[in-house]
């Protein structure tokens, strides 16, 4: 496996390049169709660049471990607001997922809801395309409307556009005090209804997730007493939808959080497991027209996760209800038969493809990938 | 500021181009007449203007696409245009291009409280889109200055900001899917209700364009629940230094306020005369802003104080009211009116690391003193997005010229420290020729083959965001054709 200790190093290999690239960072999210190709890392290019706390400001090389970013942000109390998704446990894979991983998957976690994406955080990057080409765009502030906005483009790009070497990020403080509120036994329609009806609340809810028909869970984080007066309130404002409990414990608030972030419920299940983005009021259209399926709703409702028998038409059961669906983990006969990604209206993927042609004239970033 | 030489061929086929647009749209859309042409002869930034060809007002998508079709058949420029407020000239005509306004697209699509979004078509000006749903309890967050007049439209294509986007993002980060018309007339759907794009983030890419990959004409639009409630502190200091390293120890304690903003002594003078708002005398003065119920905002604002008073404040003033709010909020609201009151000014827009505030105020002074004019600051502390305020004689041969070379020597110095040239008013033709100084060749060649992939011809707003020197070669097949 190929792995420049340096940006030059990688930029002289890819223009030197003879076939295609298996781009990857430590390889623990495996997304996407196989792709045949020489494999090349970004694990050698790791560190952090720049912290600066009192800027809400962090850079680190692509290759650097997740978990080594967020150690670092958690000296100066801060975090990635995004809640980057874990894949390993969903995925059985080891090794240490990079900051580049995630943001060449774009992998955000249920705080997405109020925080954001990745790519919403996301406010600089530094990449090799696929001539070879160092390049840059955004930086280090987080307020940046100077040309185009590659940095959005290169988050969920999966390394078919370039590869990248170094990125940057908006953090946020981490937050005091959390509590979920936990309401049991909803349908997947009366789940959604409370979601949205604490989503709309001034509340500031950091996480709405859904196990149809067991139960409702809400987060919210901040100061200890603003938390206290926000789980009061929204436990009035939620009483039309049963009993509300409210978990006060830290580290079950952390396992919860992160049971739903990584979709572990799937974990080494036989079942392909698709990810399925649609408005929050048509999650419960989703869960009726998967019958069998074992359900996830995160976001309010907004992402399902499905749990299927190998081989299910997933994209087929949704005609008809606006959004996307990807197919993350399937075997290899699923993977030949259903595309990994979404298919594009036709002018969507005739864009996609002159952006590849542009980024990567000769093809070889992740060919096959995206479909 | 340079434009290109128009395209003769196109000036003579003035008439036959205007009778083709006025074949698919209602008689009073195809504005022709040089004495109506020149409305739209400039934006916000006055200082160049030049009346279009002709400028056209649709009244639908369809329209828009029928427009777009027949310029890409005929070869000629498109310039779009929100309302006109561009602070950057994103929205400045050349006198062979078609203005594209989208002022008859206004209407509210669909108000969705359940899944917290708006559906506008985009010639809706962004305060209107608040006003459609305020009354149940939301509000669109990017809170451009202008937005009382802004098009949505000019927000997508300038990525748009506001005082509050520390806490809810700019434009891009409240954009969920958009309905946008290709030069050559196709229409594309993009995003939606839901969150995250399928494929690559085009919408991403698309917002702050600047009008140069398509015309956005409907747009999805997140909402949010307003705060319960909201109340500023106002603190005063004796230097930048100091309001710097409040600024910074603030962030570092975990408050995350909604707005922090910046006023130097200059302005803190003109805006307190011109509005009464009772200023302290100091050299530097913020306004923090938090959010949440009393009780909440008490505990803030508790917090946010007892960080300022480790810095030897030479004012503290916690709002108790909403009339105190009001006030502390009154000049610094007022503050471009107020400057433009007792001088022509010119309104710079760079972001730099927050860390360099004190060191860049510093250069910005000497450079001050090197030019002999002055300079007044208002910056969005929290995030680093300077607004410096250099004032000028616009009667005065070469002041302009002045300073418009002291405005490139401060974005030279942000881009030096680590920041940029823009942060949300965009670069249009007004920071187009340093884009260099940001960028090297690679970055900008990356940039435009982007818009090779949407616009091959370069006909949408093509003298925009790149130096002419750099998309010449792109630009001139057309005119050699």
């Amino acid at each position: 496996m190929l792995k420049p200790t340096t940006e030059a190093d990688l930029a002289d290999a890819i223009a030197a390049a003879k076939g295609p690239f298996a781009v990857q960072g430590a390889g623990t999210r495996r997304l996407g169709h196989p792709v045949a190709g020489d494999a090349l890392s970004t694990q050698g290019l790791s560190g952090i660049t720049l912290y600066e706390p009192g800027a809400l400001t962090i850079v680190a090389q692509a290759g650097t471990p997740v978990s080594e970013v967020e150690a670092i942000l958690a000296t100066g109390g801060q975090r990635l607001p995004f809640e980057p998704m874990d894949h390993r446990a969903l995925m059985d894979t080891t090794g240490e997922p990079t900051i580049g991983g995630v943001v060449a998957a774009n992998v955000s976690g249920p705080r997405r809801i109020q925080a954001g994406a990745c790519r919403d955080s996301l406010i600089g990057v530094r990449f090799v395309d696929g001539s070879g080409a160092v390049v840059k765009n955004g930086g280090r502030v987080m307020k940046n409307v100077t040309g185009y906005d590659l940095v959005k483009l290169m988050a969920g790009s999966y390394g078919t556009l370039g590869v990248l070497t170094e990125v940057s990020f908006k953090v946020l403080p981490t937050t005091d005090a959390a509590a979920t509120l936990v309401i049991p036994g909803l349908t997947a329609a009366r789940a959604v209804k409370a979601m949205s009806t604490a989503m709309g609340s001034p509340f500031e809810v950091s996480g709405a997730a859904a196990r149809p028909g067991a139960e409702t869970l809400l987060r919210i984080e901040g100061f200890a007493d603003s938390v206290r007066y926000r789980a009061e309130r929204l436990v009035d404002l939620l009483s039309p939808f049963g009993a509300v409990g409210v978990e006060r414990d830290a580290d079950k608030i952390r396992v919860t959080w992160r049971e739903i972030r990584d979709a572990e419920m799937f974990a080494g299940s036989g079942e392909d497991v698709w990810r399925i983005s649609v408005k929050p009021t048509d999650g419960p259209r989703v869960t009726e027209v998967l019958p069998g399926a074992r359900l996830l709703l995160d976001w309010a409702g907004g992402l399902v996760w499905a749990g299927v028998s190998p081989g299910t038409d997933v994209r087929a059961a949704l005609a008809g209800i606006p959004g996307h669906a990807t197919l993350i983990r399937g075997g290899a006969p699923t993977k030949a038969t259903l595309p990994v990604f979404h298919p594009e209206p036709a002018p969507v993927a005739a864009i996609a493809q002159g952006l590849r042609a542009q980024f990567d004239p000769r093809g070889i970033l992740n060919p096959g990938l995206m479909g | 500021m340079e434009m290109p030489v128009p395209d003769p061929s196109i000036l003579a086929r003035k008439d036959q181009i205007v009778r083709r647009l006025a074949s698919v749209l209602p008689g009073d859309a195809v504005i022709h007449d040089p004495a109506e042409t020149r409305a739209y002869e400039c934006d916000g930034l006055t200082a160049y203007r030049c009346p279009p060809l002709c400028a056209v007002l649709p009244g639908s998508t369809e329209e828009v696409a029928a427009v777009l079709k027949i310029c890409h058949e005929e070869g000629v420029p498109v310039v779009p245009r929100g309302s006109g407020t561009s602070l950057a000239g994103g929205a400045l005509p050349t006198a062979d291009s078609v203005i594209l306004g989208v002022a008859r697209l206004s209407d509210v699509i669909e108000t969705d409280y359940e899944n917290r979004v708006i559906r506008v078509q985009t010639g809706r000006t962004n305060l209107s889109v608040t006003g459609a749903v305020e009354a149940d309890g939301f509000f669109y967050a990017p809170d451009p200055s202008s937005q009382l007049a802004c098009a949505i439209a000019g927000n997508i294509a300038m990525n748009s900001g506001g005082a509050h986007c520390l806490k809810y993002g700019v434009t891009t980060n409240n954009l969920m899917g958009v309905t946008m018309v290709m030069m050559d007339g196709t229409v594309t759907e993009i995003g939606g209700a839901h969150l995250d794009a399928a494929g690559y983030d085009l919408l991403g890419l698309i917002c702050g364009s600047e009008g140069q990959l398509g015309v956005v004409t409907e747009a999805t639009l997140r909402i949010l629940p307003k705060p319960e409630g909201a109340r500023p502190v106002l603190m005063g200091f004796n230097s930048a230094e100091v309001a710097g390293a409040c600024v910074a120890d603030i962030i570092k304690a975990g408050v995350l306020p909604v707005a922090i903003e910046y006023m130097d002594r200059l302005c803190i003078e003109v805006t307190d005369r011109h509005s009464g708002a009772g200023y302290p005398d100091c050299e530097a003065l913020l306004i923090v802003e938090v959010e949440g119920s009393d009780a909440e905002i008490d505990e803030q604002l508790g917090l946010i104080s007892q960080i300022a008073r480790k810095h030897d404040p030479v004012a503290l003033r916690e709002s108790q009211s909403p009339e105190e709010s009001a006030k502390i909020w009154l000049g610094r609201k007022s503050a471009f009116g107020a400057m433009g009151q007792i001088n022509d000014y010119m309104c710079l827009d760079g972001t730099i690391p927050v860390s360099e505030l004190p060191f860049v105020l510093r250069r910005i002074a000497e450079l001050s003193d090197e030019f002999g004019l002055e300079v007044g600051n208002v910056f969005h502390a929290g995030d680093g997005n300077m607004h410096p305020l250099i004032l000028f004689d616009a009667n005065k041969p070469g002041d302009l010229e002045r300073c418009e070379a002291f405005g490139a020597e401060i974005l030279k110095l942000c881009v030096e420290v680590g920041g940029c040239l823009t942060g949300e008013h965009g670069v249009g033709i007004e920071k187009r020729d340093l884009m260099d100084t940001q960028y090297d060749p690679a970055d900008l060649e990356l940039q435009m083959r982007v818009k090779d992939v949407f616009d091959p011809g370069w006909l949408l707003n093509p003298a925009k965001v790149f130096p002419l020197g750099a998309s010449e070669a792109r630009r001139m097949p057309r005119q050699a054709a």
